[in-house]
């Protein structure tokens, strides 16, 4: 089986300065895979890097263009717009407006579907904010703390959601501190891959990285 | 594409949007400069034209920093950086809808303000013309502007020490097509470089605006 995504001695940099390097590892379909770590050990870099936001410092990411869905801390979500035109407006975006009515159901948000963005409390937003995955039609969801705020009903919807989505033949990538509930998922420790200094061999992040 | 711009166009007529604010302070410029100048036809007649293209360029300046901010702010501008739309035809869409909602209605509305400003009759579809050939580039040239600036907490200041300098072709073609047009002159040179400088900024400006906003999101 082909591998969806795959981290081929992956090197990393936050403000100029490598922060994991050595990330190497391959995302098969049906298959998630949990990064853990301490703050600050490069997770959300990691991810955006993988998400195709920033360049990476060294190593190779192989996927197919157009199959990963990027879920941030921030959940992208418009105040004075209602959930369900938050959600029509991603769902048109990636032309999947079909998924629509199936992801409020799938996030539990159908009740909320009428109220103002801004009105949501901060795990129905959240779940607006994941209810976006299941509109992209995409994949690979590359997750950055998906269950942030949420209650334990919450993350037993999202763990619902992502077997669903591995049983379909999708990939998921998620940092987080939290336990998601996903039994099959596996766990990737980061510590280890703390990028080294550049005397003792490590990737040297260079001052013109902007410009590279 | 049409979702982004009609997210874009209803995130302004909603509450807290910004839509008529332009607008408004055109209407206080044009307001407030014969108090300053004083009562004389003449006078204001005269400066009517640069005035006018003066206060469209900053009511324009006034709601750039919104193109692009609130979207990285709620990081929405993440989103999209990772959506199956080419960067570029987000900031074009962003820059024709900050157009739409900002310099259309000065367009529309200047000809009720050039009576305030008493510019002579014949100016007055040189006057709407300018403004329609012109304005499309102050929307492109600010959405560059705005993709500079995007991660910057108070942008907005650099943002138009940025941007007016590269309004001064599109102020100086502008004002001159109301001149001639009022006074019976030649247009075409006026007009062709108006329309040249716009083109110009559409075909290219976005990107770099990208480029830009690539460099910003990292």
């Amino acid at each position: 089986m082909a591998a969806l995504l795959t981290l081929d001695s992956l090197a990393v940099a936050r403000g100029g300065i490598a922060i994991l390097e050595g990330v190497s590892f391959a995302l098969g379909a049906g298959q998630a895979l949990v990064l853990r770590g301490p703050n600050g050990c490069g997770k959300t870099t990691l991810l955006r890097t993988v998400a195709g936001l920033q360049p990476p410092l060294a190593g190779r990411i192989l996927a197919s263009p157009d199959i990963i869905a990027y879920g941030a801390h921030a959940d992208g979500l418009k105040a004075t717009l209602s959930v369900s035109e938050n959600l029509a407006f991603w769902a048109a975006i990636y032309g999947q407006s079909h998924r629509l009515a199936p992801a409020l159901a799938a996030m539990n948000l159908e009740a909320l579907a009428a109220r103002a963005a801004m009105s949501l409390s901060a795990g129905q937003k959240r779940r607006l904010g994941l209810a976006r995955l299941l509109v992209t039609g995409r994949p690979v969801w590359v997750l950055d703390e998906p269950t942030v705020s949420l209650d334990g009903a919450s993350v037993a919807l999202f763990a619902t959601a992502l077997r669903a989505h591995l049983a379909e033949g999708g990939a998921a990538l998620i940092a987080t501190h939290i336990d998601i509930g996903v039994g099959e998922a596996v766990t990737l420790d980061l510590t280890a891959l703390k990028a080294r200094s550049p005397e003792a061999g490590g990737v040297r992040g260079g001052f013109d990285e902007a410009f590279t | 594409m049409i979702a982004l711009l009609l997210r874009d166009l209803r995130l302004a007529v909603r509450a807290g949007g910004g839509f008529g604010l332009s607008l408004a302070f055109f209407l206080i410029v044009t307001v407030l400069v014969p108090f300053g100048v004083g009562p004389e036809g003449g006078t204001l007649a005269r400066i009517a034209p640069g005035i006018l293209w003066v206060g469209a360029l900053l009511a324009c300046l006034l709601s750039l920093d919104r193109i692009f901010a609130l979207d990285f702010e709620d990081g929405s501008l993440d989103l999209l950086a990772t959506a199956p739309i080419p960067m570029e035809a987000v900031v074009s869409i962003k820059a024709f809808a900050h157009w739409l909602t900002t310099g259309l209605p000065l367009v529309l509305a200047a000809p009720v303000f050039g009576v305030l400003l008493n510019l002579p009759g014949p100016a007055y579809p040189w006057l709407v013309l300018s403004l329609a050939i012109g304005t499309p580039a102050l929307s492109v040239l600010g959405a560059f502007g705005a993709a500079l600036t995007v991660g910057l907490k108070r942008g907005g200041l650099l943002l138009s020490l940025l941007v007016l300098p590269l309004y001064v072709p599109t102020l100086l073609f502008g004002a001159e097509l109301i001149k001639r047009g009022a006074e019976g002159g030649a247009t075409a040179v006026p007009m062709l470089f108006l329309a040249g400088i716009t083109a110009a900024c559409i075909a290219l400006v976005p990107f770099a605006s990208a480029a830009a906003i690539r460099v910003n999101l990292r």
